[in-house]
């Protein structure tokens, strides 16, 4: 573990990355203390107020403090990246893995079953689900997560593939190792980096979903502070009060950017084969 | 020497049955055809052969790390093919492998301490004295104590090669399979690695399947070699006999072709015309005659018997 | 004019990676008579491939690539020539013969269309003569049947038919310089024999020169005239077969001959201990002095050059020659076919 702080320590994107996610999700801890105002506090003599002193980044249709927003937007972000990504992550790693391992019939099942659900785009897919289980953000999550568990089943499933019938495994194999220590020790490490990397992308894809849903008005109630609902409300002030939908804007590119570099770093650090290189 | 036979393998068969596409007829490769060996306790029976002979897949079905087709293998007198999976579990610390490439041999994310408690693992060795046995490990295949924090891929070649046979030794296997394990190497470093080998069967008393295509390094290291063409047998006997008086028209072929380094040697030539055939299509009789300078009408029908011409020497073929 | 197709002067090829610069061939000079067949051999990574990649400008283009030193060829510098030029050059009268035949064929023509090809490029050939041009090279590397298996595709050929096809092609335009890198590493040792048969032949024929490098010592008594041995980047001693397998006076040269187990020999291998020198990290002096047996002090402190010893041709770099130290003290070299000198 020391070893992949040294590696990651080196990659200064990477860090940079790391950063700005710690900056995150310490704001979302802290949200209650370091906000300037109410998130849901309306303000109506303060409408459409622009950056100043008194609102750093403005205030919105109904005078509420963006930054404040911002901040606290970043609680649901994280909360909805975290558990959808996680569900997914667990759900298509173990799915790929049993697929890939066990071969024939139920590989055929279940990469027929990810082919299904990819066939649908990520939005209509989760759309239908959020149809079915009702609108509220706990649904909004599960939704998430199913739509974008086939991608870390394929992803998980082509890995495993690859390092099965390595000459390593066959080693293990030849001196007694059991099945499951296989896939534990040898199969599962060398199959890893992929997955970290689309952990990161997905929880960005997650972010992004979750304002396309709250818009849609299927996943947080309107007033919550959510940077997806911010964004999508902003948008029709872009021409008078660009800074209402702006600052979301940036605060979800931000996020989705350190999640990302954050990603390729860790990946980079993962892999002992290319720990030299980056001396 | 110990005569008393460690391994006694007859008549192994591996097919494997290979699909040509979608719905067209699938075709059956005879990879391993009708081959019976023994192997006597703290001997080396070099097995060689060219691609396709069909010498690594006789390796792993040894191992049962692939299942035969047909045949008996007999491990110490009892047969491993009628062990269940619990069982094989049990006594795989009697035999273990050395494999070809080392790169691709040694889990990169694992370090060297950690490959080689491999094996110790699987027998639920205490900590103390796993650490002790993977100290004496890299101690006898001469890789310094302090390296054993390392990955594989801070190794050259040749050391890794040296970790491999360390995790291969770990269980004290009483016979090691050795499938091309300096194919890979330098020369300088193959060199390392065969007196390596040599020098810890003397000392362990190992036994040792050496599977190999280079001629010359199987018949170095071996006490009696086998020569494969096409999954069969054709030739097995002394080493020393075998390279004065090989008596298979393949053996003596393969002899004549290796290159070696002295250019005083002048020896006959026998260069052999045409390629290997395919083992999913056999030649019909003598798999060799083909490609045989001294083929009859009689090696086109007849499957030569492998038979024992002299104390020890066998071969297959109807001319001798 | 010389009587030497080749002259290569104090070639490098250094690569500038994260780590540091890598000095893969490190001042290489050597020269290539007509109609000889030159072996560079040496261990991965002494960088014997680099050179011929080097020769062929296969290297060189990229920034991090620096190619410096003379390669003339009839005369006339490679180095300096335009990419265009090169191109004209690079399969007619020089070509080159890989040790993957499997890549070298492109699998999507027939192997006849590949070959005819360079006629049909180099020699503005119209499609017709190329093609029976391909159909006799095929024909001269003894492939039964040339008319046709030169419309079949690289997957109908076996490994063997299709080093052969390899070569037929590196013929299409009589070249006089043939470059083959690991030709037979490939290919099993009764194929080997075979390609390396028409090797030999089709240099006895056509009196085409060949560079070819190998790792094989066994190939270079076979069929080579004269060895440049190569050792990290450098060459350490070059001389003729006879110079270099009779007379063998660089210890690394010696330590190879005795590495390898000879058939019918029961004699311990005499390895070279250690490992070679990282190619981005190499020592002052001698690079051989680490694993050396003979090493002295001023092998550590100083490299050595390459000086001619006592036959005209034979060149050994190696501070024990220089100081004409040369025996007594290395009673304990000559293995098997080392002979004692003098």
């Amino acid at each position: 573990m020391s070893d992949l702080w040294y590696q990651l320590k080196k990659n200064k994107i990477a860090m940079s990355g790391l950063f700005m996610t710690i900056i995150l999700i310490i704001l979302a801890i802290t949200a209650p203390w370091i906000a300037p105002y109410d998130p849901y506090e309306m303000a109506p003599d303060a409408r459409f107020a622009e950056p100043s002193l008194a609102h750093f980044l403005g205030t919105d249709q109904f005078g509420r403090d963006i930054l404040s927003r911002i901040i606290y937007g970043s609680r649901i972000s994280l909360q909805v990246g975290i558990i959808s990504v996680g569900l997914s992550f667990v759900l298509g790693t173990l799915i790929g893995v049993v697929a890939a391992y066990y071969g024939k019939w139920v590989d055929a099942a279940l990469s027929r079953l990810t082919d299904v659900m990819f066939s649908f785009p990520d939005i209509l897919l989760a759309l239908v689900i959020m149809a079915i289980l009702g609108p509220s953000l706990t649904n909004l999550m599960i939704a998430v997560g199913i739509v974008y568990t086939p991608i870390f089943a394929r992803i998980a499933r082509g890995s495993v593939l690859s390092i099965k019938n390595s000459l390593f495994i066959e080693a293990a194999r030849s001196m007694g190792v059991s099945n499951l220590k296989i896939m534990w020790k040898h199969i599962l490490p060398n199959s890893m980096a992929p997955l970290i990397v689309q952990v990161t992308l997905s929880f960005a894809f997650a972010i992004l979903a979750e304002a396309a849903l709250s818009f849609l008005g299927l996943g947080v109630s309107p007033d919550t502070p959510s940077w997806g609902i911010m964004l999508s409300e902003g948008k029709s002030w872009m021409e008078s009060a660009w800074w209402i939908a702006v600052f979301p804007g940036i605060a979800i590119t931000l996020a989705v950017f350190s999640f990302n570099v954050m990603g390729d770093g860790l990946r980079d650090a993962l892999d002992p084969r290319l720990k030299n290189e980056s001396s | 020497m110990a005569t008393e036979e460690i391994l006694k393998v007859e008549g192994l068969k591996k097919y494997f049955e290979v699909s040509n596409g979608f719905l067209r007829k699938k075709s059956i490769v005879k990879a391993v055809d009708d081959v019976s060996l023994t192997v006597k306790r703290g001997e080396t029976l070099g097995i060689v052969g060219e691609s396709g002979c069909g010498k690594s897949t006789t390796g792993r079905l040894l191992m049962r790390l692939l299942d035969a087709t047909e045949g008996t293998v007999h491990f110490e007198g009892e047969n491993i093919m009628e062990w269940s999976r619990s069982e094989l579990k049990k006594r795989r610390r009697d035999f273990q492998m050395i494999f070809q490439d080392p790169f691709a041999s040694l889990n990169p994310r694992m370090k060297v301490e950690e490959i080689i408690e491999e094996p110790l693992l699987t027998i639920g060795m205490e900590k103390k004295e796993r650490k002790e046995r993977v100290s004496q490990l890299l101690q006898d295949v001469g890789i310094p104590e302090s390296y054993k924090g390392r990955f594989p891929h801070e190794f050259s070649g040749g050391q890794r090669q040296r970790i491999g046979i360390a995790r291969a030794l770990a269980l004290k296997p009483k016979l090691i399979i050795a499938d091309e394990p300096v194919a890979a190497l330098d020369v300088s470093i193959q060199a390392q690695i065969i007196n390596l080998l040599m020098d810890l069967q003397k000392e362990y008393g190992f036994t040792y399947l050496f599977i190999a295509h280079d001629l010359s390094v199987v018949q170095y290291i071996s006490d009696r070699v086998g020569v494969m063409y096409l999954g069969q047998m054709m030739e097995l006997a002394e080493s020393d006999e075998l390279y004065e008086h090989p008596l298979h028209p393949y053996t003596q072929a393969l002899l004549s072709a290796i290159p070696v380094p002295d250019i005083h040697a002048k020896k006959e030539k026998i260069t052999l015309t045409g390629e290997v055939p395919s083992p999913d299509n056999p030649p019909s009789g003598c798999r060799f005659h083909t490609r045989c300078p001294i083929a009859t009408e009689r090696c086109k029908q007849e499957v030569p018997e492998f038979r024992e011409i002299k104390n020890g020497h066998y071969v297959a073929c109807h001319e001798v | 004019m010389s009587d030497y197709i080749m002259e290569v002067k104090d070639l490098k090829t250094h690569f500038h990676t994260k780590k540091g610069i890598v000095k893969a061939v490190d001042g290489v000079s050597f020269k290539v008579k007509k109609g000889e067949i030159l072996a560079i051999v040496g261990e991965s990574g002494c960088g014997k491939s680099v050179t011929s990649q080097s020769i062929m400008r296969l290297v060189g283009d990229k920034k991090s690539e620096e190619v410096t030193g003379e390669v003339l060829y009839h005369g006339e510098d490679l180095m300096k020539k335009s990419r265009l030029d090169m191109q004209k050059v690079r399969g007619k009268d020089l070509s080159m013969i890989f040790q993957d035949p499997m890549t070298s064929l492109n699998p999507a023509y027939t192997v006849g269309t590949q070959i005819a090809e360079m006629p049909m490029i180099h020699e503005k050939k119209g499609k017709k003569s190329a093609w029976n041009r391909a159909v006799e090279m095929l024909t001269k590397v003894g492939i039964p049947s040339p008319a046709k298996r030169a419309e079949q595709y690289p997957h109908q050929f076996s490994g063997g038919m299709r080093q052969r096809g390899v070569i037929a092609m590196s013929l299409a335009c009589d070249p006089d310089l043939i470059i083959a890198d690991e030709p037979t590493t490939a290919l099993d040792v009764t194929i080997q024999a075979q390609v390396l048969d028409i090797i030999r032949d089709l240099r006895d024929e056509t009196g085409t020169a060949i560079i070819m490098v190998t790792h094989d010592l066994g190939v270079v008594a076979e069929l080579c005239d004269r060895v440049a041995v190569m050792y990290a980047g450098k060459i350490v001693e070059q001389g003729t077969i006879e110079d270099i397998f009779d007379r063998p006076k660089h210890p690394y040269t010696q330590g190879l001959l005795n590495s390898v187990p000879r058939p019918g020999s029961r004699e311990r291998l005499k390895p070279i201990e250690g490992q070679p020198p990282n190619l981005h990290d190499l020592p002052n002096g001698c690079r051989f002095a680490e694993r050396c047996p003979f090493v002295m002090d001023q092998c550590i402190e100083k490299e050595p050059d390459l000086l001619e010893a006592e036959s005209k041709g034979h060149t050994v770099a190696c501070w024990l020659e220089e100081e004409g130290n040369n025996d007594g003290d290395r009673g304990n070299t000559e293995g098997r076919g080392t002979e004692k000198v003098f």
